[in-house]
C-alpha cells in the first residue's frame, strides 16, 4: 500500500503555491424501521407529520427510549471502520432554537461517543491508496423539514424526519484534494451499504456531508502532520449539507479559490458555516446561524449512559459481512484478478456477487470483463442495479464458456450478448438458432484466404515488406466468413500462405 | 464564577427569554447567588468517585426497532398556533 498524501495537488496562486486541507463530517441515516428515541416510522413519502410521535414533537413530559437496533447499527459501522467501540457512551443535548427542532435541543453524543478512532483505506483515481483517519462516530437525531415555497411569508414544518437516527462520521483532516474527498465519501458509502447500516441514498438526503475546508502555504501541512499543531493550518470554513459527489467537488474547488483570493489580497478567513448553492456554483455565508454557535451542551438527564457488553460486540463482529477491502484482496488472490478489476467489482456488493456467481469454473478475467463492461453498461442504460439484472449470472457464464470452448469469437460474443439481452434465449440457444458458430473448419478458412490473396496480389506482396499489413487480410477474411472464422486459425493460415 | 449583565443578556437571548434591560443587573446578582451556593459542592473531595447518573443502579432501557407510534396528525397539531394541510405554519425562515 502506498501513501499519496505527500503528493497532493498544489493550487497555484498569484503569490505562490497553496495546499487544501479537509476534514469531513458525514451524516448517514441509520437503516431502521423506527426512529432513534420513538416508535414512529422512518421513511419517505408519508403525508406531512404522519410519522411523528409526541416524543418527536417535543410534547411536555414525553420521554425518549433508545432504539436498540440503531445502537447495533452504529457498532456494526464502527467495526466496519476498524474503529474503537466505546463500551460506555452518553447522550448530550445540543441546544438551539429553530422551527425544525420542536424540543429546542438535538440529542447527540458530544463528550462520550459510541465509536472512537478508526481508519479507512481509500482508492485514489490512479489506483493508489490513501488512509483517512476517523476521529469518531456518534449517534444523533435528525431535524424536521422546512418547506419555504408554499407561501411567500410563511414556512411550513413537517416533522416526519425529526428524530430519525443519524450516524455522524467525523474524519481527521487527512483529505487533500476534491478528488480525494469524493473518493472518501464513495468509500464510506460503499462500506455502509455492505454493512446494511445505511442505504446510502444521496438523492433522498440519507447520506450527506459537511466539508471543512482550509488552505495553507505549501509545506505547512507536513509541519502539522509532524507536530499535530493546528496552528500550521489555515482557518477553516464548514460547507454544510452537500449531498452529491459532483457538488462536493465543485463546492471545495470554489471554496479553496475563495479563501486563497482573500488571503492573497491580505485578508483573513473568518471561521464560519457556509452553504453551497449549486445553481450559482458558489458558497455563501449562513449568517442566521452565526450567533447560534453557543450550543450549551450538557448530558441529557432523560437518558442513562449507554453500556455495552463485550460479548455482544464480539457477536456483532463475528457476524460482520465481508467488507469491501477484504473482498478486493480475496478477488485478487482467489481469481487472479488485477487490482483495477477487483476495485471496479467491489464498488457495488451486488456486482461482486454477480461476478462470483458467474466466475465459478470459468476464465475469471473474461467474466470480469463481461460483467464490468457490457453488462454494466446495459444495466446502467436501463437504470438497473446488478441485483435486478434480467440476465442471470449463469448466462454470462455460458457466454464465456462458449468463447473458451472456441465455439464463438469475442466479436461474435458481443452479437450473441445483444440477442440474449433482447430475450432470444440463452447464449447457446442463440448461437444455434442464428448459426453463429465460429468456423473452425480450416478448409473453409483456407479457401477464403486463398481467394482474397489471389484477388489482391499487390497487397500480398506488400506484406512481405510490412508484416503489420496482414491486418487488412485478417479483416477481409473475417468479412468473407461473416465474422465467424476463428481469428487464431485465420492468423495462422494467413501467415503460412503469405510466407511470414 | 461571576456573571455580569452582558452574560445575562446573552444567556437570555440564547434561551429566547425576553428580559428588559432593568432586570439584567438584578438577575446577575440572583444568578451569582445561586452559583456561589452551588459552588459549595466543590468543597467535597470526589477524587476517584464515579459520577452518579441515577439514584437507582439500573441500565438504560432499549426499545425494539418496531413501529408502534405515529399517524396522529390531529394530536400533534392540537396546540399549534397555526397549521395548514397537516403542516405547522411559522413565520418565514430563510437561509
Amino acid at each position: 500500500m502506498t501513501d499519496t498524501t505527500a503528493t497532493s495537488k498544489l493550487i497555484q496562486g498569484r503569490t505562490g503555491n497553496w495546499e487544501i486541507v479537509m476534514g469531513l463530517e458525514i451524516h448517514a441515516q441509520v437503516a431502521s424501521k423506527a426512529k432513534l428515541f420513538s416508535g414512529a416510522a422512518v421513511g419517505f413519502g408519508a403525508g406531512p407529520n404522519e410519522q411523528v410521535s409526541l416524543v418527536d414533537a417535543g410534547f411536555p413530559g414525553m420521554l425518549p427510549t433508545l432504539n436498540g437496533h440503531c445502537v447495533e447499527q452504529a457498532v456494526k459501522t464502527g467495526l466496519g471502520l476498524k474503529a474503537q467501540i466505546n463500551r460506555r457512551s452518553q447522550f448530550d443535548r445540543k441546544n438551539y432554537f429553530y422551527p425544525d427542532l420542536p424540543t429546542g435541543y438535538q440529542i447527540s453524543q458530544l463528550y462520550f461517543p459510541i465509536v472512537g478512532e478508526g481508519v479507512v483505506e481509500v482508492e485514489a483515481e490512479d489506483g493508489s491508496f490513501f488512509n483517512v483517519g476517523i476521529e469518531r462516530l456518534h449517534l444523533e437525531q435528525d431535524a424536521g423539514k422546512l418547506i419555504h415555497d408554499l407561501s411567500p411569508t410563511e414556512s411550513f414544518v413537517d416533522l416526519n424526519r425529526a428524530g430519525t437516527a443519524l450516524m455522524e462520521i467525523v474524519s481527521r483532516p487527512d483529505i487533500r484534494s476534491p478528488e480525494e474527498a469524493v473518493a472518501y465519501v464513495k468509500k464510506i458509502r460503499t462500506i455502509l451499504i455492505y454493512l446494511g447500516t445505511c442505504d446510502g441514498d444521496m438523492e433522498k438526503g440519507n447520506l450527506r456531508a459537511d466539508v471543512n475546508v482550509s488552505v495553507c502555504r505549501e509545506g505547512q501541512y507536513e509541519k502539522f502532520k509532524a507536530t499535530g499543531d493546528f496552528s500550521h493550518l489555515g482557518t477553516r470554513c464548514e460547507i454544510k449539507n452537500v449531498n452529491s459527489f459532483r457538488f462536493i467537488s465543485q463546492a471545495i474547488n470554489y471554496e479553496a479559490r475563495r479563501q486563497i483570493e482573500i488571503l492573497e489580497d491580505g485578508g483573513a478567513i473568518v471561521q464560519e458555516t457556509r452553504l453551497y448553492d449549486p445553481t450559482a456554483g458558489e458558497t455563501r455565508s449562513m449568517r442566521s446561524k452565526e450567533e447560534a454557535n453557543d450550543y450549551r451542551y450538557f448530558p441529557d438527564p432523560d437518558l442513562l449512559p449507554l453500556e455495552l457488553e463485550q460479548a455482544w460486540i464480539d457477536e456483532i463482529k463475528a457476524n460482520l459481512p465481508e467488507l469491501p477491502d477484504d473482498k478486493r484482496r480475496r478477488l485478487m488472490s482467489q481469481y487472479g484478478l488485477s487490482q483495477y478489476d477487483a476495485v471496479v467489482l467491489i464498488s457495488e456488493q451486488a456486482k461482486a456477487d454477480y461476478f462470483e456467481a458467474a466466475a465459478a469454473g470459468r476464465d475469471a478475467k473474461l467474466v470480469s470483463n463481461w460483467v464490468t463492461n457490457e453488462l454494466s453498461a446495459r444495466l446502467a442504460a436501463d437504470g438497473k442495479d446488478f441485483s435486478e439484472s434480467p440476465l442471470p449470472p449463469s448466462q454470462v457464464a455460458e457466454l464465456v464458456a462458449l468463447i473458451e470452448e472456441g465455439v464463438i469469437s469475442s466479436r461474435i460474443a458481443k452479437e450473441v450478448f445483444d440477442h440474449v439481452w433482447a430475450g432470444e434465449g440463452s447464449p447457446r440457444q442463440v448461437v444455434e438458432a442464428r448459426g453463429l458458430v465460429q468456423v473452425n473448419d480450416t478448409g473453409a478458412i483456407e479457401k477464403a484466404v486463398d481467394e482474397i490473396i489471389a484477388a489482391n496480389p499487390d497487397k500480398a506482396a506488400a506484406v512481405a515488406e510490412k508484416p503489420q499489413a496482414i491486418g487488412w487480410f485478417v479483416g477481409q477474411v473475417m468479412k468473407a466468413t461473416g465474422g465467424k472464422a476463428n481469428p487464431a486459425s485465420v492468423n495462422d493460415i494467413l501467415k503460412a500462405r503469405l510466407g511470414l | 464564577m461571576a456573571i455580569d449583565a452582558a452574560t445575562v443578556r446573552k444567556v437570555a437571548h440564547l434561551a429566547r427569554i425576553k428580559t428588559p434591560d432593568d432586570r439584567l443587573e438584578p438577575l446577575a446578582a440572583e444568578l451569582n447567588g445561586i452559583l456561589s451556593w452551588i459552588e459549595q459542592l466543590a468543597e467535597v473531595d470526589v477524587d476517584g468517585v464515579e459520577p452518579m447518573t441515577s439514584n437507582v443502579a439500573q441500565a438504560l432501557r432499549l426499545r425494539e426497532d418496531a413501529v408502534t407510534d405515529g399517524d396522529k396528525v390531529t394530536d400533534i397539531m392540537a396546540n399549534a398556533p397555526r397549521s395548514a394541510d397537516g403542516f405547522f405554519v411559522v413565520p418565514k425562515v430563510v437561509e
